[in-house]
Formats: structure tokens, C-alpha cells, sequence
């Protein structure tokens, strides 16, 4: 019992060693102003992204060309004079260290929001603590349809395009381009396969066969074959990429020759031909959809803008569709900032991404509104042909219910001069 | 009946690849009692130097045999540097120590490599031979039973027919005796451990090529399976590895074809508890025993 | 024989045992008042910290009783965790705005159903030894989503389950901080842990724990049931981890198998490793490493300035190797855990 108590007190003075530290910084992040993370010259905002870990792949991009962006605005002074600082924190896609980091940003760190936190497991497990807290919690990186709940969790607002809306425009791509065909389906196990599936019958009815896989583990011959037997002459997946190249890989091992459809989660055509390394040439001729410009159209002016800052301010990293990805929500957040005016409030961000209205580097458009907390509304369908993913046709928008797929017609925006959103 | 058929040849192939990395688990633990939870992290760092170098030489060969010569060097350094040291009074302290490695191979791959996966080719074909419509095994399936077949043959050779393979036997199972009759106790540990990372090198070269590609974490997947293959078989058994690798890969298989992915881990516990219960010192517990 | 012994031996250990009984009774009060200080000097951060350690702090007391005393490994605890973590989120669901008695419902309830869970775990692990036992337990570790997507209407696969939890009680006041709270709960429940496993582990029991640990041949000859004593250690410490993962849930107000994953399973075994098998002190110095090991070397590669590139590479992946070579480096230098460095030394 004595040395319980000895390391009892151990942790007193460690914690009484530490408050005193953190009192100093939790100072310096707050001084001056009443709004949490945000001073004359400063926002702070923070993130959680799987960095390490088994989920890291690809993702572990994101949040860095988020923040290569911001240092590119900062260099050009800022927004109204405040410069963004981005603080990134690793959470192993392990929703109870996700619980630990967002507490560190939000008590400790003091950010003003929380940006672009990614997961579905990971971030649901937040969304009371932010909602309890009243942060703003902007543009999750996930296409659950979960962030969508105004009335419930009025600080969150989504990013992606959610599952239910992309099943339905690749199934009507299916349903108008290949009718008559045996349309089978393989996805994820949790939400994401489950929403994709919902969207897909939603067009088709029901698919004449369907499997699932988890990611714990990396064997899809079984589900392959069984998709073999049934016949099938159409594949959709809802996969992540790794997943994707295995099922591509192991349709050719087993002679099983189908068209396949892919979510946007999972068909990067860089990452997959990555992984398939001298097999990529399996992925010609897939179909996917995608509402950001492809990483590998070098005439579109948002590709040249990002390539830009990705060589000035991101070492150099190796251009994808994830940087894409992390730069297009950088810009979006700056857009926010500048929409919601000089004297930057918490309920001032959610007002001015309420109000909706950013033009961007998407084909497809941006539905937020008081009742509507959903990311991107819409995609436009994709082809690997020669070796490169790119788009055709027009964008298609519709909703998560029984809204029909039409076209979406608006123009197409180039950045402004600068590179950075202008003050509304 | 079909699709029976296609299960088997699925399992056997992942099954393969379980045995050869069980085989190494087992290695470790003949010679020194100790599970080696890093064999998984140590067999990826040698799969990435192996395929640097077989990007950098254009030779898939060259980065195979360096990625063993690298395993052989990376057990030897291990046992050397860190699991000598390790207070072997609890069994515990050598676990700790080796998932401890496993953080700092795993941390050091990331900051060198990132954590992308990066592609791992195979030498051969993975398309597989076709029999009345049914996919059977690919010309890659066939290197890898090879593969394995080889290295079981060898050891058998080096354990029963070689006088290192004595040596190593004897230091194992009576350290101090041996000691006295002469052995090199501590060299014959390093080579213990060399000889097991090379062979785990080298299903990791295996198995990397049919999984997700390159990763830090590449190996975590693998190495549950492979331990519960090696605990299946019983951990003092060389060929109860390979059983239990082929038996973990067909249920695995039978399992997702059958019953769907989901409810793999559950087969798998089931077998544990199973077995076990019946013979708690794994299937070959006894035979092996009295075969060595 | 142990019939025939024991009324003498507890006749005659029967002043002293009380006696201590009540001074374990009084360093808990003592240590509940100094964490109750604790949390009113901490900033809120600190606060979530230290309840924490108060969950992990379960769980890994009830970790050296089985490993440290009773000398069973299990990596399985992790699964062990979920299933109380499962159990709160379930009955908080149905109980929903009743007051705050339906917390300690579903605790009980949480942890209940785990010492059955842990019976029946036990039962199979007191047959095997070592790397058999290693086996399987990892096996159960590893079974958590399996089973959350198998069952998917109830357990709703990887993304599962919020858990109600009820503010503050009134009578606090209105602006009584919530981390505050958290601390309150998840540390009366690590006391509550520490009190009865230290009794426990005083007693006649905690004697044949240690004899069965040490020799079990010499323990069935001095008369130990060494099946039963293997079983019941295993309940004991299913039943403290059952307890830790119903906290968790609390504190976190969601569990999904994701949080429960492997890698918390072997954390947990270095935890106590690290922190000195051999007494509940060393659980405590695990349950704090826990938390503090992370967050200091996350804060330790914070404080490095680095070109972006070097930054990228570094992020995440210092963290984890610095994390690595401690765990080494401690278990080199300290083989018998940071509980053993203490001067006054005493044997277990």
C-alpha cells in the first residue's frame, strides 16, 4: 500500500508539473480575444487523421497539403490579418485515441474548429463532445450520412460526397449504359458499404448478387469467386483502394472478366496502380465518379494552383488525388473564414457556411444551407483509358431519398488571380 | 462441388504462406522460448530493403536474396544487441521488449518509406491455371509451396543430419550442459535467431505480393494468423506449423466462401478452443516430440 | 490438510488482518480526498487525463492479479474491455433519462456480464500455459469486430454505439465542469478496484495465487485447488476489466470495436510490464504511463523544428519509434518494472 501511495503522489506532482505548463499554453492560444484559438494575428484550428497505422495509407496526406495551402495564404498575409496555424493530430483511425486528441485540441490547445476530422467511426464518437463544447466542426472527411443532422449537431458540416448519393449516379450510369447486364455488388462491411448498396438499389432494385469483406482481412478470392459463379458482368464496390486493387487483381487471377464500378473512396487510379504495380493495366476501362479535379489533368487551373503551393510549401510531396483533396478543403476553409467577416465569431462560421454559396475547384455543387449540412451534392462519372482516370459526360446531383439524377449544368469557376478566395 | 474446389486451392495458397511464417515462430521459440511478436514487423523491414533493391537492380532475384541475407543479419543484430540483455526471470520481459521493436521498426519504416503502400511484384504469374472452369493455383502458388516445401526439407536436414543442427538442439533444451560439453550457447541463440528472421524474410516476400503491397503494418494480419497457426500445430512442432498454416488457410477460406468475411475470426477461435481443449499443447505436440 | 490448518492459521492471523483492513480503508479515503484536490487544481485537459488513468487503472490492477500473481498472460483483455464497454452502451440506451442510479445499474450490469465472459475464458485458459494461452487469448482480442458485424443489429458493426451518459448531478451546480465529473467516476471506480483487489490479494487467496504462479505442483500438495484458483483469478480480473471498459464507454460516450483494438490488448500487457508486475503499484505506474507515454512523446517530436518534407515524414512516426525505444530501454534498465525502482524495496 505504501508504494501505491508513492506513485500516487508521483502522478500529483507530474499532473500539478504539467497543469502548470498547460495553463502557460492554453494562455498563449486564447490571449486577448473572448473566442477560443482566435487573436488579432492567429486562428488555431485543429484536426485528427490517421497518420500511422494500418489506416494511414493515402490519407496521411490530407491534412499536410491542407496546411501546406494555409501557409501559402499566410505568406500572403493571412485572412483579415489573422495567419491560419493547422494543428494536426494522429489518431491511428482508433476512435478511442480520436476521443483523447479532439479533448487535447478543444480543452487544451483551445481551437477555434475543428477541421475536416476524418473517419466515420472516429468522428461520431466526437460529435456530443464538440456539440457540448459548441465548436464548429467543419467539413468531416467521410461521406457518412451522419454529419448531415442540422437539428441534432447544428456545428457539423460535411465534406464529401455521401455514399447514398454517389450509388445512385454510378447505378444510373449502369442502368442507361449497360442494361440487361447481371449487376452484382461488393463493399465494406459498416456504413460506407451499406449506404453505397442503398443508393445502388435505390436505381437498380435489387443486384443479382452481393458480398462483403472487412478490412481485417486481405483475402477477397472467396467473395471474387463467388461473384464469378453467379455470372455477374457488372461489379460495383464500395472498397477503399487497397481493397479495390486486390478485387481487380483477384478477378484476373480466377479469369473473372467484369466491368467494374467503383466508388470514388476507393478508385484513385494513382494509389491503385500503385499497389497493382505491374498489373496496372487491370484497371483499364473502370468506372468511377469523383467531384474534384483529377491530379493528373495538368490543364486545369486549380491542378496548376495546387501543384504550385504543393512545390512551395509541401516539400514537393508526391502530387495526388489527396493532396487535391487536402488542398480543395484548405481553400473552402478559407472561403468560410472570409465569408464570415472580420470579427470571427464560432456562431459566425456556422452562419456563414449556412449560408452557402462557395464557388470552387468542384464540378459539382455545395448544398449547405440551415436545413442542409451535407458536403457535395453531386459527381461526375470517371474512365481509366490509356492509363489515365479522366472525366466524361456531364455531373449528375441528387439527394439520399428518392430524388431523381439530373444534370447539373453550372459553370465551371477558375481561381481567382491569387489563388485565394477573395473577402465576400 | 464447384466451388469446393475453388475454396480448397484458395486456402492452401494463403495456407502456405501462414506455415512458412509459423515455421519461423516455431524456430524462435525451439531455440530460445521466447514468442517473437516482432517477426512480423522484422520480416516487412527486410521486405523493403529486399524490394529497393529489386526496384534499384531491376533483378526481383537480387532483392529476394537480399531481403533474406537481410533477415539473417537483422535476427543475428536483434539477438545480439537487445534480447541478450533482456531479464529472462518472467517470460513477459521478452514479449515487452520484442512488441517494443515492433513500435520502433514500424516508426522508423514510416519515416523512411511513409506509410503508403508501396507495390510489391511477384516474380511469377498469380494468374491461375484453369481446370474444367474451375481457377485452381497460379504459377506464383506453386513458387510458394516450393518455397516452403524447401525450407521444411531444409531444416529437417539441419536439425537431424548436421552437427550445427545438434548443437543448436542441444543448447536449446539444456543450455548449461551444453555449455560444459563445449557449445557455443550464445552463438548457437544468434544463429537460432537468423536463421528464423530469414526464414520469416522470406515469407514475408511470399505473402507481401498477394496481400495490399508494402507497409509498416504490412505484416499484423499475417502474423495473428501465423501464431495461431504455430499454436494449432503446437509451437515445438516444425511440421505442426505447416499443418496449422494450411488447416488456418483453408478454414479462412472455407469460412468467407461459405459464411462470409465477417465471421472469419470467429471460425478461427472456435478452431483455437477446439484444439486446444483437446490437446493443449497443440496437434503435434506429442509425435513431434518423440520424432525430433 | 488445509482443513485441518486453516481455522488455526486465520484464528491467528485474525487482529492483524482487520487491522489492516481498516488502514487500506484509510489510505483509499485519503487517496479519494487527494484526487478530489486533484481535479479542482487541474485545467480540463488534465482533468479528462487523470480520468483515464482511473479507467486504465482497472483494468490493469485487475491485469497484475492475473499475470503478476497468478502468472496467466492473457493479450485478450482488450475484448474484455468491449464487453463492458458493450454492456453500458446497451442499458444506457434503454434507460435513458432516469437519473443518474441507472449509471450504476449499467456499470453493475457491465460488469456482471464480463465476469461471465471472463468465467468462461477462464475455464478454457486454466487448461493451457504460455504461448497456448498467448494463442488463444489473442484470439478472443481479435474477435471484437467480428462480432459487431456479425451481430450488426444490435452492436451496429465498426461504426457503433453512442452511450448515454447524464450531465453532472444539479446539486453540484450548474457550471461544475464536465471533465471534473469524468475524473469523480472513473476514479471511484479504480479505488473502489484497488481497495477490494488489495484486500483480496492480502488474504488467503492471494496467497494461493502466488503459490499456484510459483510451483504448481508445490501448491496442490499444500492443499490449493490450482484449477479453481487459475478460474477465479481470471473472473477477478475479468470482472476489474469489465469495470474499465464500462468506464471507458462512459467517458467517451460511444464504443465501436475500433477503440478495442489489438494493439490496446498488448498495450495494456506492457502497461503492467513497464510498471512492475509484481505488485498493484505497478499497475498504477502502468495505468499512468498509458496516457502520459503518448502524450509526451507526441509532445517531445511537437517541439522539433523541421522543413515541411522532413515534418511529414516525421509526423505520427517519431511518436511511435520514440515510444518503442522507451519501452526497450525501461525493460533493459528495469527488468522487474519502474515499481521495483523504488528504494524501499518489498518482496511481493
Amino acid at each position: 500500500m505504501r508504494r501505491i501511495w508513492s506513485a500516487l503522489a508521483a502522478i500529483t506532482l507530474v499532473a500539478a508539473a504539467t497543469s502548470g505548463c498547460s495553463d502557460d499554453s492554453s494562455g498563449g492560444g486564447s490571449g486577448g480575444g473572448s473566442v477560443p484559438g482566435v487573436t488579432a494575428t492567429d486562428i488555431l484550428v485543429g484536426t485528427h487523421m490517421p497518420l500511422t497505422g494500418p489506416a494511414a495509407a493515402g490519407y496521411s496526406k490530407i491534412a499536410p497539403a491542407t496546411k501546406a495551402y494555409f501557409e501559402f495564404v499566410n505568406a500572403a498575409g493571412g485572412v483579415n490579418g489573422r495567419k491560419i496555424s493547422y494543428k494536426i493530430m494522429d489518431d491511428q483511425y482508433n476512435p478511442a485515441t480520436t476521443q483523447q486528441v479532439v479533448r487535447e485540441l478543444v480543452l487544451q490547445d483551445k481551437v477555434f474548429a475543428i477541421l475536416n476530422g476524418l473517419g466515420t467511426p472516429t468522428h461520431t464518437g466526437v460529435l456530443d463532445f464538440l456539440k457540448t463544447n459548441r465548436v464548429p466542426d467543419l467539413f468531416v472527411a467521410s461521406g457518412s450520412r451522419s454529419w448531415n443532422q442540422p437539428d441534432k449537431y447544428p456545428g457539423t458540416f460535411g465534406f464529401n460526397v455521401d455514399y447514398t448519393v454517389e450509388g445512385k449516379i454510378l447505378a444510373s450510369h449502369v442502368k442507361e449504359t449497360l442494361p440487361g447486364k447481371k449487376v452484382c455488388f461488393m463493399g465494406q462491411d459498416d456504413d460506407f458499404g451499406r449506404d453505397s448498396l442503398a443508393g445502388i438499389e435505390k436505381i437498380l432494385g435489387p443486384v443479382a448478387a452481393k458480398q462483403s469483406y472487412v478490412t481485417s482481412n486481405p483475402n477477397v478470392g472467396p467473395q471474387m469467386g463467388a461473384l464469378k459463379q453467379a455470372g455477374c458482368q457488372v461489379v460495383m464496390l464500395a472498397t477503399v483502394p487497397g481493397f479495390t486493387s486486390l478485387s481487380l487483381g483477384t478477378a484476373a487471377k480466377i479469369g473473372f472478366k467484369a466491368q467494374f464500378v467503383v466508388s470514388q473512396v476507393g478508385a484513385d487510379l494513382s494509389t491503385i496502380s500503385k499497389q497493382l504495380g505491374a498489373a496496372a493495366p487491370l484497371a483499364e476501362g473502370l468506372i468511377s465518379a469523383n467531384y474534384l479535379p483529377m491530379s493528373t489533368d495538368d490543364a486545369n487551373p486549380w491542378i496548376q494552383l495546387y501543384k504550385k503551393v504543393n512545390a512551395q510549401y509541401n516539400g514537393n510531396a508526391d502530387f495526388d488525388n489527396n493532396i487535391v483533396y487536402g488542398m480543395s478543403v484548405g481553400y473552402l476553409f478559407v472561403q468560410s473564414l472570409q465569408a464570415a467577416g472580420k470579427d470571427l465569431t464560432r456562431e459566425g462560421i456556422i452562419a456563414a457556411v449556412e449560408k452557402g454559396g462557395f464557388q470552387g475547384p468542384a464540378n459539382a455543387p455545395l448544398r449547405f444551407s440551415a436545413e442542409n449540412h451535407s458536403g457535395y451534392g453531386g459527381e461526375q462519372l470517371t474512365k481509366v483509358e490509356g492509363g489515365k482516370q479522366a472525366y466524361f459526360g456531364t455531373p449528375y446531383e441528387t439527394d439520399d431519398a428518392d430524388g431523381a439524377v439530373a444534370a447539373y449544368s453550372a459553370q465551371a469557376v477558375t481561381p481567382p488571380q491569387n489563388g485565394i478566395p477573395a473577402a465576400s | 462441388m464447384d466451388r469446393f474446389v475453388f475454396l480448397t486451392f484458395d486456402g492452401l495458397g494463403r495456407g502456405a504462406v501462414y506455415a512458412a511464417f509459423a515455421l519461423a515462430l516455431v524456430l524462435i521459440w525451439r531455440a530460445t522460448r521466447i514468442v517473437n511478436f516482432a517477426q512480423g514487423a522484422m520480416a516487412v523491414a527486410t521486405a523493403y530493403v529486399g524490394y529497393s533493391v529489386a526496384n534499384a537492380t531491376g533483378s526481383y532475384w537480387l532483392g529476394f536474396v537480399v531481403a533474406i541475407a537481410g533477415g539473417l543479419l537483422l535476427g543475428a543484430a536483434v539477438e545480439r544487441v537487445v534480447m541478450r540483455f533482456v531479464d529472462h526471470s518472467s517470460p513477459l520481459n521478452g514479449v515487452v521488449v520484442a512488441l517494443g521493436l515492433v513500435l520502433v521498426i514500424q516508426g522508423v519504416l514510416g519515416m523512411i518509406y511513409g506509410n503508403e503502400f508501396r507495390p510489391a511484384g511477384a516474380p511469377f504469374s498469380r494468374d491461375a491455371f484453369e481446370v474444367g472452369g474451375i481457377a485452381l493455383l497460379s504459377r506464383f502458388d506453386l513458387f510458394v509451396f516450393a518455397a516452403v516445401f524447401a525450407v521444411v526439407a531444409l531444416l529437417a536436414i539441419l536439425f537431424t543430419r548436421t552437427n550445427v543442427g545438434l548443437r543448436m538442439r542441444a543448447s536449446a533444451f539444456a543450455p548449461d550442459v551444453s555449455r560444459l560439453l563445449g557449445v557455443n550457447v550464445g552463438g548457437m541463440l544468434t544463429l537460432g535467431w537468423a536463421l528464423a528472421a530469414a526464414v520469416g524474410s522470406m515469407a514475408g516476400m511470399l505473402v507481401i505480393p498477394t496481400e495490399l503491397g508494402l507497409h509498416p503494418n504490412a505484416m499484423d494480419i499475417v502474423f495473428v494468423s501465423s501464431f495461431t497457426a504455430a499454436v494449432v500445430g503446437g509451437l515445438d512442432s516444425p511440421v505442426g506449423a505447416v499443418a496449422g498454416g494450411l488447416m488456418v488457410g483453408l478454414l479462412l477460406s472455407y469460412v468467407s466462401g461459405y459464411l462470409g468475411a465477417t465471421v472469419a475470426p470467429i471460425a478461427v477461435l472456435v478452431l483455437l478452443v477446439v484444439v486446444l481443449l483437446g490437446r493443449p499443447a497443440g496437434l503435434f505436440s506429442r509425435s513431434a516430440a518423440r520424432a525430433v | 490438510m488445509s482443513a485441518t490448518l486453516a481455522p488455526a492459521v486465520r484464528a491467528g492471523r485474525r487482529m492483524p488482518e482487520t487491522r489492516r483492513r481498516t488502514r487500506h480503508l484509510l489510505w483509499t479515503v485519503a487517496a479519494a480526498v487527494l484526487i478530489v484536490a486533484l481535479t479542482y487544481v487541474l485545467p480540463p485537459f488534465r482533468n479528462y487525463q487523470l480520468a483515464t488513468v482511473g479507467a486504465y487503472l482497472c483494468v490493469t490492477a485487475g491485469l497484475t492479479v492475473l499475470t503478476g500473481l497468478n502468472g496467466q498472460l492473457s493479450l485478450g483483455h482488450g475484448a474484455l474491455m468491449a464487453t463492458g464497454a458493450y454492456t453500458v452502451a446497451l442499458l444506457q440506451e434503454r434507460l435513458a433519462g432516469q437519473g443518474q442510479w441507472t449509471l450504476l445499474v449499467s456499470v453493475v450490469a457491465a460488469i456482471a456480464v464480463t465476469t461471465v465472459a471472463g468465467g468462461i475464458v477462464g475455464l478454457a485458459a486454466a487448461r493451457l500455459r504460455g504461448p497456448y494461452l498467448a494463442g488463444l487469448t489473442l484470439a478472443v482480442a481479435v474477435v471484437v469486430p467480428a462480432i459487431t458485424s456479425t451481430f450488426d443489429t444490435i452492436f451496429n458493426s465498426d461504426q457503433g454505439l453512442s452511450v448515454y451518459v447524464d450531465p453532472p448531478p444539479p446539486a453540484l451546480g450548474a457550471t461544475f465542469p464536465y471533465e471534473r465529473w469524468q475524473a469523480w467516476l472513473t476514479w471511484t471506480g479504480a479505488l473502489l478496484t484497488m481497495l477490494v483487489l488489495a484486500t483480496l490479494i492480502r488474504g488467503r487467496f492471494g496467497r494461493s495465487l502466488r503459490a499456484v504462479r510459483d510451483d504448481e505442483a508445490a501448491a496442490r500438495i499444500a492443499g490449493v485447488n490450482v484449477a479453481r484458483t487459475q478460474v477465479l483469478a481470471f473472473v477477478v480480473s475479468a470482472a476489474c476489466a469489465g469495470l474499465g471498459g464500462a468506464l471507458f464507454a462512459v467517458l467517451a460516450q460511444s464504443v465501436s470495436p475500433g477503440a478495442f483494438p489489438l494493439s490496446l490488448s498488448l498495450f495494456l500487457v506492457m502497461a503492467i510490464v513497464i510498471g512492475g508486475l509484481g505488485s498493484l503499484a505497478g499497475a498504477v505506474w502502468g495505468a499512468v504511463l498509458l496516457v502520459a507515454l503518448p502524450a509526451l512523446t507526441h509532445s517531445v517530436t511537437d517541439s522539433i523544428n523541421v522543413s515541411p518534407a522532413v515534418a511529414q515524414r516525421l509526423e505520427g512516426n517519431l511518436p511511435l519509434a520514440l515510444f518503442g525505444v522507451t519501452l526497450v530501454v525501461v525493460m533493459l534498465a528495469a527488468p522487474g518494472g519502474i515499481a521495483s525502482l523504488k528504494p524501499r524495496r518489498r518482496k511481493a
